[in-house]
């Protein structure tokens, strides 16, 4: 009697179907395990909420009560009035007034200040005569946001204190030339950069981790021993742990879009149904790089360290943080092997360029293909006995 | 070419290293189909890795053999499929409820109606009740019988039971043996390691591993039998001195007090006999040649084992 002498016909038929009816197995089992896992289940909510809350608001782009300083060359009315024009926007507030250039530069550079206006000698002369003195500003940019918003603010305040200094009616334009500096770091981010970016770094972070665990704690556990000696294969239980938390990645995703839509006014000028589908492949992606994880390691705590290890490099060197374009050509060839640059590109494009498909072919490429390597390396690095 | 013979394992020369130790060392073994086979030894004598090669989850470093008629090396995928492994260390999930787990299994074996299969399961192992209770939750004898419903869930041909019953009591033990001998009377067979005397006993067969050598192997009265073991039963007053003053007398290979005797046994009849003889004279002990037991024997062969092999 055996299952070659008389194969057993209906048996037969479901052994076809033994991969999606295995996977199906695995993952009704992650899933019951998921939802009894309390903690782990109010994370799934709360972290993208508490985040994104947490970020969205601390992380301000238009700054408030800067400290500034002033070198004040000349005490003109007009000098006088600048300052306080600037003060009544609430962006700057004047705490050292010098009339030295070291004091100025030392003010910067200890950074008691932040921003500096510089008003030259004979500013109010030359303005009259229409010489269209410069106005230096000074901005510690290694704050670049901060920065760079308020030297944006400049222009149009000082433009508003002179019309009721100096002229009836509208001037014709600028009597005089805004300068600015922004020291120590040019470069400078955008405020709709932050949501959209949440969206990718917070379902890098959650994705990894969920599935980073799972083989681990099989073995930690001791459940592997019994799952190796029933007749699963690499795949299945791959399959199995990974299709639960997609669902897991897409309700975070939406979440977040949800809250930056609504309570920051983060607009989605694309088609949503094509944020859906990448931001789906992107979710994919992570759960099949923590996947590979687990697979590498020994226990939980090493699983932790390796996702970190991928975590930091994913905020540093996708764009997230710092402008992609600024970084050196090394840096950029690394944060292209990261799924987290690729997606940061997809979800800014769609959500505030309305890119499409065409747009964003090798970003979607590029994310499909990291997503296949790791598949690849985690169900060959399965091991299949206790060896 | 599956079993026509009427034997379930045969294996030969099974060795497996970890880390330049050897744990098994040319292990050979014929199991009988519908026999229950006891597998005997103290801890970390290489059972459990026996084990574990027989159900495919390690790769024998030498040695080959079949299982169910399948290799062992090649065809591990299929053995899975007939084998139910009960590991030592309680392996099901212990956050899935009691019907969760068995309707798990049920549908990675791929039968037909896995909540069905599941609730009869539950049925025949008389934990009606206790469906939705969380494994982890679970007193060990329960968790015990779980276990053992889950790894004949998929209705095998082999049972691979690594030390089922460590830490149940009596009461559960028993149980679990009636339903052993029910499992083999339908022609299940079943390996099972076990440090139990009374369960050794109670296997159609037996074999004794110690350091990954297999030291003897039969009927409990072939091993015993062929242990070639002298075993005197004292009783009396005052036994309290008595094992200290004969341990390492000539002849004398072992002292083991059972309860409110002292066995005294040795291979060589006429060393022991002449060893014992001033004590036999005692009027307040008294002396009688017995059979020794299967822990006697045991006990004689790990000594000697530890001798040979350490």
């Amino acid at each position: 009697m055996s299952a070659i002498d008389h194969p057993d016909t209906p048996q037969e038929i479901r052994e076809r179907f033994g991969f999606l009816r295995r996977s199906y197995a695995m993952l009704v089992k992650e899933f019951i395990q998921l939802r009894r896992d309390r903690v782990s289940f109010a994370m799934i909510v709360m972290l993208p909420v508490m985040q994104l809350l947490l970020f969205g608001f601390a992380i301000n782009t238009t700054p408030h009560n800067l400290p500034s300083a002033v070198l004040l060359q000349e005490d003109s009315d007009l000098a006088r009035s600048i300052l306080k024009a600037l003060e009544n926007t609430a962006y700057f507030r004047f705490l050292y007034e010098v009339h030295d250039v070291d004091d100025f530069d030392n003010l910067l550079k200890s950074g008691k200040v932040l921003f500096g206006v510089e008003i030259p000698r004979g500013f109010e002369r030359a303005v009259r005569r229409g010489d269209k003195p410069a106005l230096l500003v000074a901005a510690d940019a290694t704050d670049p946001v901060a920065a760079s918003a308020a030297i944006g603010s400049l222009g149009m305040v000082v433009q508003t204190a002179l019309k009721h200094d100096l002229y009836i009616g509208d001037p014709p334009e600028m009597p005089f030339e805004i300068r600015a500096h922004a020291r120590y770091n040019p470069a400078a981010a955008s405020s709709l950069n932050i949501v959209p970016g949440l969206v990718g770094t917070i379902l890098t972070m959650t994705m990894l981790i969920f599935t980073a665990l799972s083989v681990t704690r099989e073995v930690e556990r001791g459940t592997m021993e019994s799952l190796l000696s029933m007749p699963i294969k690499p795949v299945e239980v791959m399959f199995g742990k990974i299709i639960p938390y997609v669902l897991v990645g897409f309700v975070q995703a939406f979440l977040i879009i949800g809250i930056g839509v609504g309570l920051f006014g983060v607009p989605v000028l694309g088609n949503l149904f094509l944020l859906a589908l990448l931001s789906t492949l992107f979710i994919t992606t992570n759960l099949s790089i923590g996947y590979t994880i687990s697979t590498l390691v020994q226990n939980q705590l090493q699983a932790m360290q390796m996702s970190m290890m991928f975590f930091l490099p994913s905020i540093l060197l996708s764009g997230f943080m710092f402008p992609f374009a600024g970084m050196p050509a090394w840096a950029q060839y690394v944060g292209e092997a990261l799924p987290l640059t690729h997606y940061l590109r997809i979800v800014r494009a769609i959500m505030l360029k309305g890119a499409t498909m065409q747009n964003l072919r090798f970003d979607t490429l590029a994310l499909a293909a990291l997503m296949l390597i790791a598949m690849t390396i985690a169900v060959t690095r399965f091991r299949r006995t206790l060896d | 070419m599956n079993g026509g013979n009427g034997i379930a394992i045969d294996v030969k020369g099974l060795s497996k290293s970890f880390g330049g130790r050897e744990v098994v060392h040319d292990l050979s073994m014929q199991v009988k189909r519908g026999s229950i086979y006891g597998f005997l030894g103290p801890n970390g004598s290489g059972k459990t890795t026996t084990i574990r090669i027989l159900c495919g989850l390690l790769t024998p470093d030498s040695g080959e053999g079949t299982c169910l008629g399948y290799d062992i090396r090649r065809d591990a995928e299929k053995i899975k499929r007939q084998v139910g492994y009960m590991t030592q260390r309680f392996s099901l999930y212990q956050d899935l409820s009691v019907r969760e787990n068995l309707e798990f299994v049920a549908r990675l074996y791929g039968l037909t109606d896995a909540r069905g299969v599941a609730r009869d399961m539950i049925k025949r192992l008389g934990l009606s009740g206790r469906e939705e209770q969380l494994a982890g939750e679970l007193s060990g004898g329960w968790k015990q019988r779980l276990a053992l419903g889950a790894c004949t869930l998929p209705s095998p041909k082999l049972l691979l039971l690594d030390e089922p019953t460590a830490g149940v009591d009596p009461k559960a033990r028993r149980d679990f043996w009636n339903e052993i001998h029910a499992l083999a009377a339908d022609g299940l067979t079943v390996l099972v390691s076990t440090h139990y005397m009374d369960e050794a006993e109670r296997c159609h067969e037996i074999a004794y591993i110690a350091y990954g050598h297999l030291l003897a192997h039969g009927t409990v009265e072939e091993v015993i039998a062929k242990s070639a073991l002298t075993t005197y039963t004292v009783t009396g007053e005052d036994l309290n001195g008595l094992p200290a003053a004969l341990t390492g007398k000539p002849g004398v290979d072992m002292v083991a007090p059972f309860g409110t005797s002292l066995h005294v046994s040795g291979r060589d009849v006429a060393a022991l006999e002449a060893s014992i003889a001033p004590w036999r004279e005692k009027s307040e002990l008294h002396w009688q040649k017995s059979s020794p037991s299967l822990e006697d024997v045991f006990i004689e062969l790990m000594s000697r084992s530890r001798d040979n092999f350490q």
